[in-house]
């Protein structure tokens, strides 16, 4: 209790700080004159959650280029952990501050920030270089046709498969349908393999199954109307959730699945890089936590999109995934906004892409993708029909939470589909 | 007037880290709000604390607080008093042991959570390897992903950080007492459980009092290693308060309601503490406020 305490209170202390740094530097041109604004110093907060290899060295040798060629430009990069970054921005927002760029998902959250008056609309700003984004990628951060962030990596959600397994197992191809799916869990099971690894302690993974079957039996469209009047007592949704029940009931997931972590050595990711399981689903990091967590699985490594649900009104090339984006803080200098375009240039894309880490975002820069992982997502991306974002991400984060919590206690049996589609609803029209 | 002077920067302090944030979360625990902006607006009256009432997992957290209490006093203060007992003997390396008893205490929480993760991991956990090698395969467990045995699990972590806190309070109340009392009592022909029952234990009561009261405060406020070992999880089956609120409050962006929840831990505590001592260390406290009524 006491070292939570300390840490808000350092954080407040810090916050402070901040914004008197910040007040200070825009009094002063302001005296000078504005004629010398070409020579103006300006400094630049960005917060980054590319903590670790391979992207951070990336961030902080384009910030040293773009420094280097406007020296009235400091770019103070602050590489934070994601659940780091989400607390910490938390606190900063309730001062009313926030850092001139920053890691964004858009949806929801993005939408409570601009709000807020936190976020800033880059409409404008952008709009010379905008049309470079790719549409698919930029939806995220327009918010009721205003833009307040842009992507610099996309990718989708779908199974990662161990190829070697699911032969021992007897079965020759990826399943296309959910009965399929079905099938290949029972095959696997009965040759004693774990079909399936997922982190039940971290929520968000179990998400995916639940969200990805709502929009294969009940459509996109359903899931943009159940936020917008707040109600999911659709039946199609609990469909979904019977589906998900289905295969829950099957017992397809790894021992101890409801205490695993993604990304820790006995985790998600590491069951399977240690061929413990046959299948995850999981974006388009997982080939590389699997290797950071364990083992790389190498050519054995396959993806194959969702299934498609017989009878349902979704398409089997609807996408489900999301990437990262960086939106610009209230305040922001100018040079925010030409750093931005500056490390989204198609040449520093290409680099960013280069490390295996990010997937395209802008037109053109494709080929850049060299990984056989990488390009096996894209390839799936590229034949997208519509693409849904996260839904703890694109709905309000009370909501967006809620249907992590509730399609956990589904998979763990403590509730029923019916059960859970009311506490969704619940949750969203309390908000 | 000096006395005003000295006490200035003390009361600045406490006003600003204690006082303060009491007050802005009783003000904002009236409110809905996600915590964006400077004041929360939005005012919904107690909506915030009808809702907690309804909520079952904030209940569920009452009764797992409740549970977690009993066992800490049944339980885990009769074993740290055992062993403080122990320790207290005449025997080779005694500060040895009493060393190691004591180290748990001086990890942070979530050093002590992350260690547990590692040792009760279902796969590759310590826990599992020793029963499998002693033969006790039928032991072998998911300790921490099985909503009826998460608690326990818990439980034992709790136990393993902080009975040697308990144990060096126990030790300084055992060493207190005169020797002189233990002798008379032998010499009258008391046996060694007549002993502790009638003289050891007596005499260590303030002790034990003290560590009940330090026990439950702490269980209320319990947050840190749950939500490293656990998340609060499988399915809140381990959740507590502080998890809850840091839930709504950091992840949820219902500060409003968080707030709330952290008013009724903060009354939860401020009513046990003051009915504590008012009745059961009455007797303990009564001496140091005689004390300064006589000195002023």
């Amino acid at each position: 209790m006491s070292f939570t305490r300390r840490g808000v209170v350092t954080l407040a202390a810090s916050a402070l700080l901040l914004a008197g740094c910040g007040s200070g530097e825009s009094e002063a041109p302001a005296a000078s004159g504005s004629a010398a604004a070409a020579e103006e110093k300006v400094t630049v907060e960005w917060w980054h959650i590319q903590n670790i290899e391979p992207m951070a060295p990336v961030w902080d040798a384009m910030a040293k280029e773009y420094m280097a060629a406007h020296p009235n430009v400091t770019i103070k990069v602050t590489p934070l952990e994601n659940e780091a970054f989400k607390a910490k921005m938390t606190t900063v927002a309730q001062s009313g501050e926030s850092p001139d760029i920053y890691q964004t998902w858009g949806g929801g959250v993005l939408q409570q920030q601009a709000d807020a008056g936190i976020a800033k609309d880059i409409t404008a700003d952008i709009a010379p270089w905008a049309d470079t984004i790719t549409p698919a990628a930029a939806a995220a951060y327009k918010l009721d046709g205003k833009t307040y962030g842009v992507p610099y990596d996309i990718g989708m959600v779908g199974f990662w498969y161990n190829k070697a397994l699911f032969t021992k197992a007897g079965i020759t191809a990826p399943p296309a349908t959910w009965t399929e799916f079905i099938e290949d869990v029972k095959k696997l099971k009965a040759a004693g393999i774990t079909p399936l690894s997922l982190a039940g302690k971290a929520k968000w993974p179990g998400h995916y199954y639940w969200a990805y079957l709502a929009m294969r039996v009940a459509g996109l469209d359903a899931l943009k109307q159940a936020a917008a009047s707040k109600s999911f007592e659709n039946p199609d949704f609990i469909t979904a959730g019977q589906k998900l029940k289905e295969l829950s009931d099957l017992k397809p997931f790894q021992n101890g699945f409801l205490g695993a972590n993604y990304d820790t050595p006995d985790g998600q990711a590491a069951t399977m890089g240690n061929s413990k399981a046959a299948m995850e689903l999981m974006g388009q990091w997982a080939p590389t936590v699997q290797k950071d967590t364990s083992k790389d699985l190498g050519e054995d490594l396959g993806f194959f999109p969702f299934p498609m649900v017989e009878g349902g009104k979704g398409s089997a090339t609807d996408a489900f995934g999301g990437g990262g984006g960086f939106a610009v803080g209230a305040d922001a200098p100018p040079a925010a906004v030409d750093f931005l375009k500056f490390i989204l240039s198609p040449e520093n894309h290409r680099k960013e892409i280069g490390t295996g880490a990010i997937l395209p975002v802008i037109k053109g820069t494709e080929d850049a993708v060299s990984s056989r992982t990488g390009k096996m997502v894209a390839e799936t991306l590229a034949q997208a029909t519509d693409f849904q974002l996260y839904l703890d991400q694109a709905y309000p984060p009370a909501v967006g939470q809620q249907v992590n919590d509730s399609v956990a206690e589904l998979i763990a049996g403590t509730k029923s589909p019916e059960e859970i589609v009311k506490a969704i609803t619940e949750t969203a029209q309390s908000e | 007037m000096t006395i005003v002077l000295f006490l200035l920067p003390a009361i600045v302090l406490f006003a600003l880290l204690v006082l303060a944030p009491i007050a802005l979360a009783t003000y904002s625990s009236v409110f809905k709000w996600n915590g964006f902006g400077l004041f929360p607006t939005n005012f919904i009256g107690l909506d915030n604390f009808t809702r907690l009432l309804g909520d079952e997992i904030f209940l569920g957290d009452l009764s797992r607080g409740l549970v977690l209490i009993v066992f800490s006093v049944l339980i885990q203060l009769p074993l740290a008093l055992a062993i403080a007992l122990l320790l207290n003997q005449r025997m080779r390396g005694r500060a040895v042991y009493r060393l190691i008893f004591f180290m748990p205490y001086v990890l942070s929480e979530v050093i002590t959570a992350v260690l547990f993760t590692m040792i009760l991991s279902p796969e590759r956990g310590l826990a599992n390897e020793l029963l499998g090698l002693i033969g006790l395969e039928e032991l072998e467990s998911t300790f921490l992903s099985e909503p009826s045995t998460v608690m326990y699990s818990l439980f034992i972590v709790m136990t393993w950080k902080y009975f040697g806190f308990h144990m060096i309070l126990y030790l300084a109340g055992r060493q207190s007492i005169p020797n002189e009392l233990l002798e008379a009592a032998q010499i009258d022909g008391a046996t060694t459980w007549k002993v502790f029952r009638h003289v050891t234990l007596p005499l260590m009561g303030p002790t034990i009092r003290i560590t009940i009261f330090l026990s439950v405060i702490g269980t209320i406020q319990l947050f840190d290693m749950v939500y490293v070992l656990t998340g609060g999880g499988p399915v809140h089956a381990s959740e507590t308060m502080g998890v809850t609120m840091y839930e709504f409050g950091f992840k949820r962006f219902q500060v409003g309601y968080a707030s709330a929840i952290s008013v009724v831990m903060f009354l939860l505590s401020l009513v046990f503490a003051i009915g504590y001592q008012r009745f059961v260390m009455r007797r303990d406290t009564e001496g140091a406020i005689t004390n300064m009524r006589g000195k002023r």
